[in-house]
């Protein structure tokens, strides 16, 4: 039995802002994976949830009509990675959340949660950066709209106001069109895993697949949040994809990050994946763009 | 405050009173008395108490019974047939000697289920990745795979 | 002849079908919640409780603590009893202890309703403590000055045993070898945790004045003994009962909070109390696997003999001494063992007390260990003489008729070399070898190699009994019940393949009652040691041959003939030399049951001692890929390849071989348990940053058998259970040596760890 206090299971978004508004303290599960195990652990024993599990107006993956992708934000992981959309125009997000926990978790576990958790190893995380993803947040007041990069403010924490609900992610057309990413979650075991480093990185080729036309590369656990890489990403603009340019662009990727010493790896252990898997990233996304390093 | 949910599971409609704080694990042991789905971590790390939901393995330990509500569940007391013939892959578990202290047993014959159900062939390397979220410290896995390989094999081949 | 067949397992139906009951399944609706209220210091004394809050929580019924329960110290470890106190395992626990030893030691307990209830009463739970500091290491826990943990063991240390083999001492035989080439090192183990699946449960009631206790054991018969010793109250007053189990491996061999829960129950008037222990509590409050750091030395001579070696063990025992000393001894006896010193060895062991969690058995029992120790060394030398390391330990290991000049234990079938010649082959030893000598790069790849033996139960140290029953039915078929216990190994299926071997009755009719009832089932002290199939299997052995006696005699005065005239053979009395139908069993059995001039019911019992013991023996093949960059070891392949003696059931066998195998895999390159430096906190005490092999982590598992049949094994056989375990570790770390140049002396090679020796050695720049 889980030490709760109260449910409240809602319908709708509206019902649900409705007793975000009502319930001061309230916490909103979704899939629960995360918030059941906080209860259990006595973290947020005696707690009150509001559930938004499997409400329709959160779920699906919709093209819009500029092209923009729209995910709700109750969607599983394994419904994410197994969308036709996803598939076609956005696999490295697929890939990405198909790494999260188990094949089981994945069936119950959300895009939605795992952003509104604040955790920096969330493995959609990196991967929705380089994705210049959008936020979409509802409340009384209305709608807004946030990029992703501005929503972690720390670990655990996050922008959203109790009283605002996350109903969907949106990715527009430019940030994903003819953009080729790579995301490579680095545990200590294949599965069942919490990212050590998590490292997303993603390309634009020039037409004649030679030059970078842009970068994107982005991290978890490099940092209490998860971090993109500006200044690099300016620097390796309209390089040429030489094995100088890898090497540089991982020896670059240090200056970005400031990752922490725990008990789970050292400040020294995360460094050097930092530097390695921004490599690894580069290298693979530039292969899916259709290019080839020193060709 | 006990509450009424409507769950068909393994496949007769059940009116199950549960508590709100209750996981689907509680009430499929508890109150359903289907005691194959075990207890082992608490935290959907170790798999023992997957059952299908409408079809999908789950970790009943951290899913709310009330969600449950309208859903159709199974766990391996609803494997066998009519006549207590057991299911083929139960079959292939037992005759590959993939069984030994048979706690993880029923929930790693329920994700088999799942797999097998759908008509794609998987490598060994993806099987590994779809029985994941399943630790077993007794098989290291091999005769597992063994088994699933050939039940998913009897299924194409008839 | 049932004997080597690959039958079903008795029990797989029942477990495929979710059938089979295990104590979670059993426990009655009305039982209440008992839980252990845990320490938040590691070191110190427990001066007062408030327990005002905790109790006005609703659902609480009664709340105990370390300042009530019997003033009554008892040991835990799962050995058989020695009527000889110097004998006796050390008694050093109460119920609940009021000197703290480690974080998350028993301090009190809860009744209550339900879970929560008892979950929001320990949060309430207020206590005073005297802190003192943490002592996580041997080295500060044997540091003069520092505070005892037990005050019967003043300076911390258990026990320091030493041995030698040959004349001379280390240091002499170094002075005579002048041209000897010396190898020092000193190689870690890390503390791991069994992690079976089910976690450790039982739940307790009484009946009249008499406790019945049904848990999640190993060892029923044992746990019957240490609960009336930590209750003083007389033995015969407790009944233990042991249904099906979520594997033990060593874990359930200790008596864990079965006397806790006995002793809950007296105090809510016989009522029934449940305690489950949570995954948290089983992987930091419950045993481990010893951690221990090995000092070693080895002379050789340049052509690749071992002359001397030397070994100082010091072994973390933790809070409470469990099974103590005895594993690393059983550690310094692997290493002195498994090689032939032309010259001779000595060995010194220490077990120390710490505030970690307490050091018990698991599977192989401080053999890992030492063979950690002995085949790292192993490799160390060859690399420094520039051998192959399988020639050196071809040259080196032990030889056939050995006998161990302490325990005087005999290798009496030795198919050690046989198994090092198969696995060569099949594994491709030497192609790979030779492929692999030069690798440069990021990524390397390389092979290695590890050899052990394993005695067979715990003859000559300890007592080795088991017993067997056999009642025949009115159909001729059998009821067997054993004390020894199934715990997933498949120890139900092997006994029935035996008794089906002795009796002449097929396994069909064979009825092996499964759970131990320790009012009903004969005695055997459980499962460990690898010890069942040999001990136990003796009792077997011993009983159908009476049963068989019984059965022919009642057979022959019905048809008036000689007993020794007829045999019992696929359920059918038969003439012994035309081997023609006398008459079938079941015609005998049922006249038994009801004949009206002479009715008998045919049943059969019997104890059988073991004064024997002989040594199994293994090799383990792996072939790594290292990718140096990210500090991750890949297995291309690996090979185990046992001598186990004749194989009861073969593909039984090999699936204990894929389990040993896979918690290798997990020693070797991720498990560990960790805790905080400053405080004794476990991190990482879930299944998600205690790092179990996943099935993504896990290889194919390529298994070998050299069935060379031993003559003091009941059928040929002997230790099996605990042996694919050992020798994985030292095989992987080898296999790294060998692709990197770069040997590891501790466990487990993890990335991190990887990347600051591939750094250290300039391999990352």
């Amino acid at each position: 039995m889980y030490d709760f206090e109260s449910f409240y299971k809602v319908e709708t978004v509206d019902e649900a802002i409705e007793a975000l508004e009502k319930q001061d303290e309230a916490i909103v599960i979704s899939g629960g994976s995360d918030v059941l195990v906080k209860i259990r652990e006595g973290k947020l024993a005696g707690c009150s949830l509001i559930s938004i599990h499997n409400i329709p107006e959160l779920k699906g993956i919709r093209l819009l009509e500029d092209g923009t992708i729209s995910i709700g934000a109750a969607q599983t992981f394994y419904e994410v990675t197994n969308n036709e959309l996803v598939r076609r125009y956005i696999p490295i997000l697929g890939n990405a959340v198909d790494q999260a926990g188990g094949p089981q978790l994945r069936k119950v576990g959300t895009i939605g949660g795992n952003i509104c958790n604040g955790a920096t190893s969330a493995d959609s995380a990196s991967t929705l950066f380089i994705l210049n993803a959008q936020l979409v947040l509802k409340s009384k007041k209305g709608v807004h709209t946030i990029p992703i990069n501005e929503f972690y403010l720390g670990p655990g924490k996050t922008i959203r106001e109790h009283n605002e609900l996350l109903t969907e992610i949106r990715i527009p057309r430019k940030d994903y069109e003819q953009f080729y990413g790579h995301y490579i979650k680095y545990g200590k075991r294949k599965a069942m895993e919490i990212a050590t480093l998590g490292c997303a990185c993603g390309v634009r080729l020039s037409p004649d697949k030679r030059k970078v036309e842009e970068v994107r590369l982005s991290y978890g656990v490099a940092a209490p949040t998860p971090i993109r890489c500006g200044s690099i990403e300016a620097w390796a603009c309209g390089k040429e994809l030489k094995k100088d340019f890898v090497e540089l662009f991982g020896k670059k990727a240090l200056e970005e990050v400031n990752p922490r010493s725990s008990w789970r790896a050292s400040k020294e252990f995360r460094l050097q994946l930092v530097e390695e898997l921004a490599k690894r990233a580069l290298i693979q996304a530039v292969t899916y763009a259709g290019g080839e390093i020193d060709a | 405050m006990l509450k009424v949910i409507n769950i068909k599971v393994n496949g007769i409609d059940r009116e199950v009173a549960v508590q709100e704080q209750e996981s689907l694990l509680e009430t499929l042991r508890n109150r359903l008395g289907l005691t194959s789905v075990k207890k082992g971590c608490e935290v959907g790390e170790c798999g023992a108490c997957t059952v299908l939901l409408n079809g999908k393995a789950i970790d009943s330990c951290i899913y709310l019974s009330l969600w449950a509500d309208g859903q159709s569940v199974v766990t391996v007391e609803g494997l066998k047939s009519e006549n207590g013939e057991l299911n083929y892959i139960q079959k292939a578990f037992i005759k590959e000697a993939a069984v030994q202290c048979g706690f993880c047993t029923p929930g790693l014959i329920l994700t088999a289920v799942e797999i097998i159900g759908d008509d794609r062939i998987y490598s060994r390397e993806e099987l590994r990745k779809l029985i994941s979220g399943h630790l077993c410290r007794c098989t290291g896995y091999e005769n597992i795979l063994n088994a699933i390989e050939k039940a998913k094999g009897s299924k194409i081949n008839g | 002849m049932s004997i080597g067949k690959n039958i079903t397992r008795v029990d797989a139906e029942l477990k495929v079908t979710g059938e089979a009951k295990y104590t979670a399944d059993l426990v009655p609706g009305n039982a209440l919640v008992g839980k252990v209220v845990r320490s938040t210091i590691a070191n110190g004394v427990v001066k007062s409780f408030n327990l005002e809050a905790a109790l006005q929580v609703p659902g609480v019924i009664k709340i105990v603590t370390c300042f009530e329960v019997p003033d009554c110290q008892y040991p835990t470890a799962g050995h058989p009893w020695s009527v000889e106190a110097s004998h006796q395992d050390i008694a050093d626990r109460k119920l609940l202890n009021t000197r703290v030893r480690t974080y998350g030691d028993d301090i009190a307990a809860i009744i209550a309703e339900n879970d929560v209830a008892a979950e929001r009463g320990a949060r309430e739970i207020q206590v005073e403590y005297e802190i003192y500091e943490p002592i996580l290491s041997t080295k500060e826990a044997m540091t003069p000055g520092v505070v005892d943990i037990h005050k019967e063991f003043p300076g911390n240390v258990i026990k320091n045993t030493e041995f030698r083999v040959g004349e001379r001492s280390y240091e002499e035989i170094k002075e005579a070898e002048e041209d000897a080439v010396e190898v020092e090192a000193t190689y870690r183990t890390q503390a791991v945790q069994h992690c079976h699946i089910e976690t450790p449960i039982s739940y307790a009631y009484m009946e009249n004045d008499r406790i019945v206790i049904v848990s999640s054991t190993q060892i029923p018969h044992i746990v019957r003994r240490v609960v009336g010793q930590a209750l003083d109250i007389p033995w015969g007053k407790i009944r233990v009962i042991k249904p099906y189990i979520g594997g033990g491996f060593g874990n359930k061999q200790d008596v864990l909070y079965e006397p806790l829960n006995a002793y809950l129950t007296t105090l809510v008037g016989g009522r029934p109390v449940k305690m489950e222990i949570s995954r948290e509590e089983t992987l930091a409050c419950t045993r481990t696997r010893h951690a221990i750091e090995m000092q070693t030395k080895a002379l050789v001579r340049k052509d690749g003999r071992l002359i001397a070696r030397q070994f100082a063990a010091y072994s973390n025992q933790g809070a409470y001494a469990s099974h103590a000393h005895a594993i690393v001894a059983n550690s310094a006896n692997e290493f002195k063992q498994i090689y032939n010193d032309a010259e001779g060895m000595q060995a010194q062991c220490f077990t120390v007390y710490t505030n970690m969690p307490t050091g018990g058995a698991m599977r192989g029992y401080g053999i890992p260990q030492g063979a950690f120790a002995s085949e790292c060394q192993a490799d160390d030398i060859a690399y420094k003489l520039q051998m192959d390391p399988l020639e050196y330990r071809l040259m080196n290991c032990v030889k056939e008729g050995y006998e161990d000049p302490h325990t005087h234990i005999k290798f009496r079938t030795n198919g050690i070399r046989a198994c090092i010649d198969k696995g060569r082959r099949e594994f491709g030893w030497d192609e790979k070898r030779e492929k692999y000598k030069k690798q440069t790069g990021t990524v390397r790849r390389g092979v290695g190699m590890a050899i052990f033996c394993y005695k067979t139960g715990v003859y000559p140290i300890s007592l080795e009994t088991a017993s067997c029953r056999m009642v025949l039915n009115q159909d001729g078929s059998l009821q067997m019940q054993m004390g020894a216990t199934e715990i997933g190994q498949g120890a139900d299926t092997a006994f029935t393949q035996m008794a089906s071997e002795t009796t002449g009755i097929t396994e069909d009719k064979i009825h092996i009652v499964t759970a131990q009832d320790t009012d009903i089932t004969p005695f055997d002290t459980g499962a460990y040691a690898s010890r069942q199939s040999y001990v136990s299997g003796k009792a077997v052995k011993k009983t159908g041959e009476l049963l068989v006696k019984k059965i022919l005699k009642y057979a022959a005065a019905m048809v008036g003939m000689e007993r020794e005239q007829l045999r019992l053979v696929n359920n059918e009395i038969v003439d012994k030399n035309s081997k023609e139908l006398v008459l079938p069993l079941e015609t005998v059995a049922t006249t038994a049951f009801y004949s009206l001039e002479h009715s008998k019911h045919i049943t059969a019992e019997a104890t059988s001692q073991c004064r024997d013991n002989t040594f199994a023996s293994g090799v383990c093949f792996a072939e790594v890929e290292v990718d140096i960059g990210v500090g991750k070891i890949e297995i291309l392949n690996i090979l185990n390849v046992h001598d186990s003696g004749t194989l009861i059931n073969p593909k039984l066998a090999e699936a204990q071989v894929h389990g040993g195998m896979s918690m290798g895999l997990g020693y070797a390159l991720g498990e560990e348990l960790l805790f905080n430096q400053e405080t004794g906190k476990p991190l990482n005490d879930n299944l998600l940053d205690y790092k179990l092999p996943t099935s993504m982590d896990t290889p194919d598992l390529q298994v070998g058998f050299i069935e060379l049949s031993d003559e003091t094994g009941p059928y040929g056989n002997k230790a099996l259970g605990e042996p694919p375990a050992i020798p994985v570790a030292p095989a992987i770390r080898n296999a790294v040596l060998h692709a990197t140049d770069v040997a590891i002396d501790s466990l487990p090679l993890a990335p991190q760890k990887l990347i600051c020796e591939f750094r250290k050695h300039g391999l990352i720049q």
